[in-house]
């Protein structure tokens, strides 16, 4: 059996389709929300060097993994939709930016949170957070580089040269920073480390992680059905829809 | 042989113009009409291969000019309604710069010859900004003396030009065209120019 | 038409036309090019007045402040790189030339070197001494800057090409440039601390040295891509 993808590629397709997969998206992600946080927040035992505070880590660690992801898949859809003309892909790539920069934000406030019991300060210079911060600085860079310009393909493929540059500096900035800090913690979750977590930590951050994931799809997915309407409000099938007129963003 | 085929430009939310067609061949002329705002400009730099048609294709003896790359632009010349001279530059110097940027290299002797032609004798070495606005624009097109281009699309040429100028750029073109050159542009002027075939492309 | 001869431009030859343009344009417009310079001085010059005149605290602010200033300066020098030929339509001409316009875009950014950097790097050494640098500090300090500066060109002209004719265009420009230009920061300043410090800076100089090649690389590419997106 094959399915014809290039179905899909189409905004209006795109659109019904999102449309009906977002409440799954939805149900699960806050399933899994509501399970992660019991976990972590109940079933975990006590950190016996960082106490209870440590527990900011199962929103932490998820938010930090997502942000760094997020902009990894910002940066490939609109790779693909600059080199293929593939509007629906610089779509997702737009509609990304937002929730990506959210994470990154998460990422750093609880850091300070965290960082305040641990090391006595709500912000430290160490690497890790450094980085995070710089990311922030590229989400805002290409989110208002986009929203500067009112031409939606000159929008598409600006953003997607300074993402894909973005993505290129990443581990140069990265690299950087480290050689500039290199007092800094661990990896807190890693192959070789994951004996010293307990393993209701571990299960409790991954499925952290899987709620953020489920989250971000389906946040994506509402955001970039809001662009496509916002950009094909002049086509037919737009106007056949029926009480969306008030749905733009 | 330049064609255009089911071009669509958009701006924003507005459809400029969609399902343009036309080709043209050596020796004729297109002249593109239609009012302020019609998308004159826009189809001219979509000839050119500085934008990019929103839907449908140009082809340069039936290969796309996206796939010719910078080998199309030793085909073609664009003269664009920003005139391209710089004012902290003398009349010699910007000529002989944006022909070298065209791949024509002259000297300053030949530069100054060219601009003389253009009736730009004892304006030579004076800076683009002391210059009224037809002396920048016979510099401009001081430009088409030395090209050696098979098309050339010329956006406006004729704004802020005297008579003389006129019936000037008008020899200038009827002789390039006698030669096999072809010439696309707009205009608001009325102008009266020999060619093999005059195209009119009425954008609305 | 008058015969004439129609020469097969080697590369370099196309280079050298539009460096001496951008030079000559430079020259004609000098004010320009000191306005970034006296920028630098000034901020340069500010710092010991915000943080007072204690000597041992200077000496070690000094590699960081002289750096970030170079970075400021260097890019509000960002915009006249292809804005002024934006608004006179030269910018098309160079779109429109049949030779690479990665090459064209070279030049360009050689030229907005040698306008801006140079300058920067020249004026170092007087400003270390305002901070107190020992003489090796400060000759760390300028060589830092002649190998750094020239990221600065690359890395902010595909800024510059990005944000061209946007309203907003100079500050949206730092956004997008600067938390590209950190790893320049980091490296060029740490290489003058450690050598205050008494360390090898080599390793520092290795890695500016190795970013400026990969952006040497890949800095015209992506800037000519990003005039035609911007132009188109």
């Amino acid at each position: 059996m094959s399915i014809n993808w290039y179905k899909y590629a189409s905004p209006a397709s795109f659109y019904f389709l999102a449309g009906k997969m977002i409440p799954y998206f939805s149900i699960v992600a806050v399933i899994l929300l509501l399970v992660g946080l019991y976990i972590g927040f109940f079933v975990a035992p006590t950190d016996f060097q960082q106490g209870e505070a440590y527990r900011i880590i199962f929103i932490h660690v998820p938010a930090a993994w997502m942000s760094m992801f997020l902009y990894l898949v910002m940066a490939f859809w609109s790779g693909i939709g600059l080199a293929f003309n593939t509007r629906l892909s610089s779509m997702v790539a737009t509609a990304i930016a937002p929730t990506g920069a959210m994470f990154t934000f998460i990422a750093l406030w609880t850091g300070a949170w965290w960082g305040k019991p641990m090391w006595g300060a709500w912000w430290v210079w160490d690497a890790r957070l450094t980085s995070e911060l710089i990311l922030l600085f590229l989400y805002i860079g290409f989110m208002s580089l986009q929203a500067a310009i009112d031409d939606p393909r000159r929008a598409d493929r600006a953003g997607a040269i300074i993402a894909l540059v973005g993505v290129v500096n990443i581990p140069i900035i990265y690299f950087s920073v480290q050689w500039w800090n290199t007092l800094h913690q661990g990896a807190s979750v890693s192959v070789t480390q994951s004996p010293k977590m307990a393993a209701s930590m571990l299960a409790g951050m991954l499925i952290m992680a899987f709620a953020a994931w489920m989250y971000s799809i389906a946040m994506i997915l509402m955001r970039t059905r809001a662009i496509i309407l916002e950009r094909e409000r002049h086509t037919a099938w737009v106007a056949e829809l029926k009480g969306v007129t008030g749905v733009t963003r | 042989m330049l064609q255009g085929s089911n071009l669509e430009c958009i701006r924003g939310d507005r459809v400029l113009f969609s399902g343009i067609n036309f080709s043209i061949k050596p020796g004729e002329l297109m002249q593109v009409r239609g009012p302020n705002g019609s998308g004159k400009t826009s189809l001219l730099r979509m000839l050119c291969g500085l934008a990019v048609p929103n839907s449908g294709e140009i082809r340069w003896n039936s290969s796309n000019i996206r796939s010719l790359g910078e080998d199309y632009f030793n085909i073609v010349t664009y003269l664009g309604h920003l005139s391209g001279v710089k004012d902290d530059l003398t009349a010699i110097e910007n000529l002989r710069i944006t022909s070298a940027l065209a791949g024509i290299e002259i000297d300053e002797k030949k530069a100054s010859k060219v601009l003389q032609e253009m009736g730009l004798e004892g304006r030579e070495t004076l800076l683009a900004k002391v210059l009224s606005q037809g002396q920048k624009r016979r510099v401009a097109l001081a430009r088409l003396l030395l090209a050696r281009t098979k098309l050339w699309i010329l956006d406006e040429p004729l704004t802020a030009l005297d008579i003389s100028a006129i019936e000037l750029i008008k020899k200038i073109l009827e002789q390039y065209l006698a030669q096999g050159g072809m010439v696309i542009l707009t205009t608001h002027q009325e102008i009266d120019i020999a060619a093999t075939a005059t195209h009119q492309l009425y954008l609305s | 038409m008058p015969p004439q001869r129609r020469i097969n431009y080697t590369f370099l030859n196309m280079l050298i036309w539009i460096i001496r343009r951008d030079l000559l344009l430079a020259m004609r417009r000098q004010a320009d090019v000191l306005t970034t310079l006296f920028f630098f001085i000034i901020v340069v010059s500010l710092f010991p007045l915000g943080v007072g005149p204690e000597m041992n605290t200077l000496r070690i602010m000094a590699p960081g402040v002289v750096w970030v200033a170079a970075l400021l300066a260097s890019m509000l020098s960002l915009g006249r790189i292809f804005s002024t030929d934006y608004l006179d339509g030269t910018l098309e001409q160079i779109l429109l030339s049949p030779t690479s316009l990665s090459l064209l875009v070279l030049g360009k950014m050689f030229s907005h070197w040698l306008v801006t950097g140079v300058p920067l790097v020249l004026m170092a050494p007087v400003l270390g001494i305002q901070y107190d640098l020992p003489a090796n500090a400060l000759f760390v300090l300028t060589l830092s800057l002649l190998l750094g500066t020239p990221i600065l060109s690359l890395i902010g002209a595909i800024g510059a090409a990005l944000t061209l004719g946007l309203r907003g265009g100079g500050v949206l420009v730092s956004l997008l440039v600067l938390p590209l230009y950190i790893p320049v920061l980091i490296f060029g300043a740490g290489a003058v601390e450690a050598s205050i410090a008494g360390l090898g800076f080599e390793a520092h100089f290795s890695l500016l040295g190795a970013f400026l090649l990969v952006s040497l690389v890949f800095a015209p590419w992506t800037t000519a891509a990003s005039l035609r997106i911007s132009v188109g």
